[in-house]
């Protein structure tokens, strides 16, 4: 119930490394990652590309544990997110707590910023250091309001969702998932709900998590050129698997894969 | 007009059977909200037992009559069960009837609240997963809430039907309104078929009262929930220059 | 089996990961063995445990006898609850076929008063909603004793108690079955109304030819809801008016048997047998034309 049988720090906070291994997810019939393995360094900054039904957002719901995986292993700076070490030295399936507490490291922002319609936007992001990170309110109160300053939406602490536009929301909801320090965060495809005058005060904030450099940043974008201007590196993903990857000057410039080409092509024409 | 009303001495006596009445449905939703809230949770659980038997309950209680259930409780299981649970013996008929209506009231208070979690989007739960929530604080905090404004009028409809329920308690030896109502019969007979007549009516309009007073309770609710799900400024607002201050 | 029935996902907006125990689950239930499925193995559990209890409260020495042990010798006697079933099963048929008659009634008057309730007339549409009111949240224990009462006052009339039950059943049941109508004749779309009036249909074809009969198969799942509610209530017209129905045979066998489980377990049973089977049906009903109709 309380914030006591939750959280312990299980690694020190700062970004941390994604490490995938054979990962393999299907729904039914569909096959959605395929063997998959991905290393994405402490600080990186990865986005994902690839046509709809590619398995990209699949790749940050299965490391945010919103899907089980098939088989294979997803490890956060070092730690495997669904195995636990048995006595023997061997791999066993985890535990709900040892999921749990691997997952304290992880924050996610979703398309549909799923704030809670019931709470203020302070109250939103006070939620998870509170209940589950067992801080003070006063003290959960001073972080939110930082975060809201910083998102610079400090006026409108006390509003809920339903009165913000959906570039606040999402604002909100990107201090909401930093209010419990993820070392990863996950954003999926965090403008396409919103309206075309509204992306911009959402990537300006995610440029400056982006420059903070605390955490590492796996995104799934449209935005190409804002892909180019923050990523270190790009992902190309067809059918769930990785068809190409490199630097954004090279994958988005000079894409090496037919499939690629004609995706950034219909992309740019869009 | 006259001809209408009671003897004040037997609108007393009738008001307190309407006590006693509440009192009983007072007994019964307690149980029945607890009942509901346990299975209805228990329906959407991940373990298959668990689920199973929730289902196996709310079967149960939707299917059987809510009068053979409380002439079961009332009268079968005191003799059948006091070997193996003492304590149902020489209960007063007022708690097993309690209990009775309770099971029936949990049957589809479960369902209420299954499906009323269920209308949840799905993304509230993610972002609770996101957030690191445990399943308890999940339901506790940002499901049950938002659920909360779907629950309340079936439930009001459904604490209407329990009340009517109460009336059952009367043929199976408990006390109630209508228990008195009987009583009232019984010693207006000289006074002719009409009189009787006129204290049915009369027994009528107190229930619908009784319905209509719930009813009301209920929309008041909704009411509340709604404007805070609205505007919550006025409510809790935090003293946010200060906090700014200090916050920097 | 799992395969067919689920909905073909996207992968970026997968569909197969419905909470867990929602409809889907028991859905994939269907490909595990029949003693893997808790739906049902938990009622056979249960159904088990439910005999044990009673052949633990049975004494070894009290079966397999000609004569029924005496009250207070045991506590439930095996070959005394099978040697009540006919008289259960009498019961029930008396049960059931008040409850159609009831039935009959509400359907039919409920159709009436979900119409007067549309009346554009005020003075058609407020008293149909006064007695729709009145009638639903007021117990239908105290109607059945009004109503008796009522018919012994009326010199002029003489029912017997089946008919005034069925009567009152279906008066009771007519209040919510007009609820159920006017829901559904709310769901015809407004185009189909509009297309009746711009074809210059009279009021009796528009309402006979367009709307019932789209309006009826919205209802019917509701109407079998209330079907299986009035089975329930029946019964109540026992303790009230001594119709002969499960509930009058099992308090006729308690005070000249002296015995109280068995006749009131028995009569449990054998109304779950019915209800549960009749609640699945419209259950499969209701599915199927939320199926129909997407």
């Amino acid at each position: 119930m309380n914030a006591t049988d939750n959280h312990k720090d299980v690694s020190p906070k700062g970004a941390a490394s994604v490490r995938m291994r054979g990962v393999d997810k299907s729904f039914g019939s569909l096959t959605v990652l395929q063997e998959l393995d991905l290393d994405v360094e402490p600080g990186e900054r990865v986005v994902i590309i690839g046509p709809s039904g590619s398995g990209k957002t699949t790749i940050l719901r299965v490391t945010m544990t919103l899907e089980r995986i098939d088989s294979g292993t997803i490890q956060i700076g070092g730690q495997h997110l669904y195995h636990e070490q048995a006595s023997s030295g061997q791999l066993k399936g985890a535990s709900e707590k040892h999921i749990r507490g691997v997952r304290s490291n992880i924050g996610m922002v979703f398309q549909h910023f799923n704030l809670f319609p019931h709470m203020s936007a302070i109250e939103n992001i006070m939620l998870a250091p509170v209940k589950v990170h067992g801080k003070s309110r006063k003290e959960a109160q001073q972080i939110g309001m930082e975060l809201l300053d910083k998102v610079g939406l400090i006026e409108h602490a006390n509003h809920t969702p339903g009165q913000l536009s959906g570039g606040q929301k999402q604002r909100v909801a990107i201090a909401r998932a930093l209010a419990t320090q993820p070392s990863v965060m996950l954003f999926d495809e965090v403008t396409s709900a919103l309206d075309p005058e509204l992306v911009g005060e959402v990537l300006n904030v995610l440029r400056d998590i982006a420059e903070e450099g605390k955490t590492t940043m796996m995104l799934v974008t449209h935005e190409m050129g804002f892909a180019r201007e923050i990523a270190d590196r790009v992902l190309m993903f067809d059918a769930g698997r990785m068809i190409e990857g490199g630097p954004p000057s090279e994958l988005l410039g000079n894409p090496q894969h037919e499939r690629t080409r004609s995706f950034l092509g219909a992309v740019a024409e869009h | 007009m006259e001809d209408w009303l009671l003897t004040p001495s037997q609108y007393g006596s009738l008001m307190g059977g309407a006590r006693a009445t509440l009192q009983l449905l007072a007994q019964a939703f307690v149980l029945g909200v607890v009942l509901s809230l346990i299975v209805g949770v228990g329906r959407l659980s991940e373990r298959r037992w668990v689920r199973g038997i929730s289902f196996a309950f709310v079967e149960f209680a939707r299917g059987i009559s809510s009068i053979i259930l409380l002439f079961i409780l009332v009268i079968a299981i005191p003799i059948l069960l006091q070997d193996v649970f003492p304590w149902v013996r020489g209960q007063p008929v007022i708690v097993m009837a309690s209990i009775a209506l309770g099971i029936n009231m949990g049957g589809y208070g479960a369902e209420i609240i299954r499906g009323s979690i269920l209308a949840v989007p799905k993304g509230q739960t993610e972002a609770t997963i996101a957030l690191n929530l445990n399943p308890t604080q999940r339901l506790r905090y940002v499901v049950l809430p938002q659920a909360m404004r779907i629950i309340l009028p079936p439930m009001g409809n459904l604490t209407i039907e329990i009340l009517k329920g109460t009336a059952l308690v009367s043929v199976a030896g408990g006390f109630d309104l209508m228990r008195v109502t009987s009583n009232l019969e019984a010693s207006m007979l000289a006074g002719g078929v009409i009189g009787v007549t006129v204290l049915y009516v009369n027994v009528l309009v107190i229930y619908f009262v009784m319905a209509q007073i719930i009813n009301g309770l209920f929309r008041l609710g909704e009411r509340t929930l709604d404007k805070r799900f609205q505007q919550r400024e006025g409510r809790a607002a935090l003293p946010i220059t200060t906090i700014h201050s200090g916050g920097g | 089996m799992s395969d067919a029935t689920q909905t073909e996902p996207t992968a970026d907006e997968p569909e197969g990961d419905a909470p867990p125990g929602a409809a889907v689950s028991f859905q994939l239930d269907q490909r595990h063995k029949w003693y893997r499925r808790p739906d049902i193995v938990v009622p056979v559990v249960l159904v088990f445990l439910g005999l044990t209890m009673l052949a633990v409260a049975d004494t070894p020495s009290a079966r397999f006898r000609s004569e029924f042990a005496p009250p207070g010798d045991v506590r439930f006697d095996w070959a005394y609850f099978f040697h009540l079933v006919p008289q259960m099963l009498q019961g029930l048929f008396v049960t059931a076929r008040a409850t159609v008659l009831g039935f009959l009634i509400a359907a039919s008057l409920g159709l009436v008063l979900a119409l007067l309730r549309r009346s554009e007339s005020r003075w058609l549409s407020f008293p149909a909603v006064a007695v729709i009111e009145f009638i639903r949240s007021t117990p239908i224990l105290v109607q059945m004793f009004f109503a008796q009462v009522l018919v012994r006052a009326t010199p002029a009339i003489s029912l017997n108690a089946l008919v005034i039950l069925f009567i009152v059943v279906g008066i009771h049941y007519a209040t919510y079955a007009s609820e159920a109508y006017r829901a559904g004749i709310n769901s015809v779309p407004q185009g189909q109304w509009e297309a009746a009036t711009a074809l210059n249909l009279d009021p009796l074809t528009k309402w006979t030819r367009i709307i019932i009969p789209q309006a009826v198969p919205n209802v019917l799942p509701t109407l079998g809801n209330y079907l299986v509610a009035a089975f329930k209530d029946v019964p109540i017209g026992d303790a009230v008016l001594s119709t002969g129905g499960v509930l009058f045979m099992a308090n006729t066998i308690r005070s000249s048997d002296f015995r109280a489980v068995e006749p009131y377990l028995l009569i449990g049973v054998g109304f779950l047998l019915v209800s549960l089977p009749a609640a699945w049906l419209v259950r499969r009903l209701e599915e199927r034309i939320s199926y129909e109709r997407d």
